[in-house]
């Protein structure tokens, strides 16, 4: 037990002695908190747009100062032909071209029936599509202002109630997201390194002719990142509770000890990857650059699962990320109890479990 | 020059002999470039919906059909109160609720106004919203549907002038998703692979002692940047190709710009980026280290640099800040080449955003590493 105390302090050592790694550590959630809280929406706001009016009478006029009158575009007026339109999108800054054709006004209160063209810069479909969506309903407005249609009876009115959110605060979404990627990441590539860096540096052969177990040596490995991790993890609900105003709705003793297993799944991979390759630099870009995107995507945050090919959806099966993302999700802002995330948290379990025996079991006491 | 062409035999060597890392170089963006845009897609679709009918009559019936005919959502449960109901969106299992309460067909007729419940689970704002919206929207035309069924003049409906809206979409005719993330995941791997492995490879040599006897060697500074530079350039290029060819045999997306324009700005944007990898280099006693900053900067960079949402909506504060990553302005470019077909014309300022990152920060990696320690 003593050996153990000082082989942890040795490792703590290690982790202090590196400032700038330790800074980046807690720097990465604080900034991705502030990225997604003040910077990153959905939303469509400013963009740039062409009104082409050819028409240059009264109503073509008022459904333009309908479109300027709206927080969504900056619209600028220009006489366009075709050519123009594409030399237009080819720079790039211009998103969408409105036509009014000539004799609108005329054709409208004459015939009853007038057109308007919207062409869109489809090589950005989302925003092409909001962007349709908005001037159509502003122009759907214009014209029931000018032939009002009667209120008819026979109608269904839905009342909608937000759960959970009732303020549509964007940040709840996120902040399990950010929460999941950070300890994902941080856990994973600071574990795989420090196994690997003794065998780099031949260091890990002065460990392995000691007479202290092997296992000894992981166990007093993975206990400093833990710790780190623990205070990482309350540093981002600090700032989530504080700073984006998003309160911990369920029991906190319970999300404490979710974080905690996620941890050790973390940190378990992290030794696993270390045991099964032979430089640092395998590692890192092992458990970096390839578990960035995986993470990003697969645990839901940004891009509804749901929607992904069945194949994906079950390959998200095997991100732990996942499952505790959904725990974290139920937990911190459904406020629900141990009885709704029991299963996840088997999940979590059944992974640590199988991870850690595997690097235990690759964990070779003599090197090549 | 016999200098530089000495530091690049023995710099390709070392990479050479890493098989594990040269595979991964090129497998893993080739992989992930194959499968992960797949996964990207901003369609809501299957929206789990939990049904409370507390009137059983044949207008709810055909409501309750409608929605579930819309293609949008798909019934997870019918429950006999909204509390069982609750459970399913407490479980995750439904994403909404729509209770319709008792007399609905016999209010609807006889006093003209009806209103059903919705409650939605809010935590996912993109998914509650959307699917709010589209039940809201099919509601409406159930009304209107019923209004013309039973209203015996439709024309009374109608508005005297119409103001008819057509749109079509450019470059994407039918508003694929792919069309916009391929490129844009394309140009992510790719800097991952160069400002990663670039960021390791002086500590490395630091952190094994190789560096010393380099440093001893009548060696100039701007030789050994060079030196270390060119090899994964040539190494990035040849993964931007596989990119290229990914692109097209996956996605069917052919490049509808000048090949030759594509190229130049992917050589300097590669500079650039590789600048950065080696000036985080220098900086670092470790490759942990490097590794972590490098990190640190390429998830806010892509975070930031409109892969996934659009740099116009965002605070003028972090507009400011996505200009100056050099990523931001090739996801832009890439996307305008390979899409729109634009010409060295239309990118010309962004080429020169490149250029001057490329000069910045290599020139700054060249300043700061020291022969001495």
């Amino acid at each position: 037990m003593k050996q153990l105390l000082v082989f942890i302090r040795k490792e703590f050592y290690h982790v202090f002695r590196d400032r700038r790694t330790l800074l980046i550590m807690f720097g990465l959630p604080i900034a991705q908190i502030l990225l997604f809280g003040f910077a990153l929406t959905s939303e469509v706001k400013n963009v740039k747009i062409i009104i082409a009016d050819n028409a240059k009478d009264v109503n073509a006029q008022q459904i333009i100062n309908k479109i300027k009158a709206s927080a969504y575009f900056i619209v600028e007026e220009a006489t366009l032909n075709y050519n123009d339109i594409e030399k237009a999108f080819k720079k790039g800054d211009i998103k969408c071209v409105v036509i009014f054709p000539a004799n609108f006004g005329n054709d409208l209160l004459g015939i009853g029936k007038a057109q308007i063209q919207i062409i869109a810069d489809g090589s950005d479909p989302n925003t092409a599509k909001t962007l349709i969506n908005f001037l159509t309903a502003i122009i759907t407005d214009y014209q029931r202002q000018i032939s009002p249609v009667a209120d008819l009876p026979y109608t269904i009115i839905a009342e909608t109630r937000m759960l959970y959110n009732e303020e549509s605060n964007g940040s709840l979404n996120f902040i399990p997201g950010v929460l999941a990627l950070v300890l994902m990441i941080v856990c994973t590539a600071l574990t795989s390194v420090a196994v690997v860096r003794e065998k780099e540096l031949g260091t890990m052969e002065i460990l392995l002719v000691s007479p202290f177990k092997p296992v000894m040596v992981l166990i007093a490995k993975a206990i400093p990142y833990l710790i780190l991790s623990l205070c990482n993890f309350i540093l981002i609900l600090l700032l989530s509770v504080f700073v984006l105003n998003v309160p911990v709705q369920g029991s906190i003793l319970l999300l404490f000890l979710e974080s905690m297993l996620f941890i050790l799944a973390c940190l378990s991979f992290g030794l696993l990857i270390s045991n099964t390759t032979n430089s640092q630099q395998t590692a890192l870009l092992l458990s970096m650059m390839g578990m960035m995107l995986p993470t990003l995507i697969f645990t839901g945050f940004i891009f509804p699962l749901e929607n992904m090919p069945w194949i994906f959806q079950i390959i998200s099966n095997i991100i732990p990320a996942r499952w505790y993302y959904l725990i974290v999700k139920s937990i911190m802002l459904k406020g629900l109890g141990f009885q709704y995330v029991w299963k996840e948290t088997l999940v979590l379990v059944a992974m640590t479990v199988i991870l850690l025996s595997i690097a235990l079991k690759n964990f070779k006491k003599r090197l090549s | 020059m016999r200098v530089l062409r000495y530091i690049l035999q023995k710099e390709f060597l070392q990479i050479f002999r890493d098989k594990t890392i040269l595979i991964m170089m090129f497998a893993m963006p080739t992989i992930q470039l194959a499968i992960i845009p797949f996964a990207i897609n901003f369609n809501v679709k299957n929206i789990n919906i939990s049904v409370v009918d507390h009137d059983h009559s044949s207008l709810s019936q055909r409501l309750i059909t409608k929605v579930g005919s819309s293609g949008y959502f798909r019934y997870v449960s019918a429950d006999l109160s909204y509390n069982d109901a609750l459970q399913h969106i407490e479980k995750g299992q439904a994403d909404l609720i729509m209770e319709i309460p008792a007399g609905f067909e016999k209010n609807l007729v006889r006093e003209g106004v009806q209103k059903i419940a919705l409650t939605v689970d809010a935590i996912n704002g993109t998914k509650a919203s959307l699917g709010a919206g589209y039940l809201n929207s099919i509601i409406a035309d159930f009304s209107k549907n019923i209004q013309l069924n039973i209203i015996s003049d439709p024309k009374a409906l109608m508005p005297q002038a119409t103001i008819e809206v057509t749109y079509s979409n450019w470059f994407n005719p039918s508003a694929e998703y792919k069309y916009y993330i391929v490129p844009g995941v394309l140009v992510l791997l790719l800097t991952l692979i160069g400002g990663f492995i670039s960021a390791v490879n002086i500590v490395k040599e630091k952190e094994v002692g190789t560096i010393e006897q380099i440093n001893v060697t009548p060696i100039k500074k701007w030789e050994f940047i060079l030196g270390k530079m060119i090899p994964f350039w040539v190494i990035a290029m040849v993964v931007f190709t596989i990119g290229l060819i990914v692109m097209w045999l996956v996605y069917g997306i052919i490049p509808k710009g000048n090949f030759v324009v594509l190229y130049l700005f992917a050589s300097v944007y590669l500079i650039a980026i590789l600048g950065a990898g080696l000036l985080i280099s220098t900086y670092s006693d470790n490759q942990l280290q490097a590794m972590f900053i490098a990190f640190f900067f390429m998830m806010i960079f892509m975070l930031m640099s409109g892969l996934f949402t659009s740099i116009e909506s965002m605070p003028a504060w972090a507009r400011m800040i996505a200009n100056l990553t050099p990523i931001t302005h090739f996801i832009k470019v890439v996307r305008m080449i390979v899409l729109k077909g634009s010409g060295l014309n239309d990118i010309k300022i962004e080429l020169l955003y490149e250029v001057l990152f490329a000069v910045v920060l290599n020139g700054w990696a060249i300043w700061n590493y020291r022969k001495t320690t």
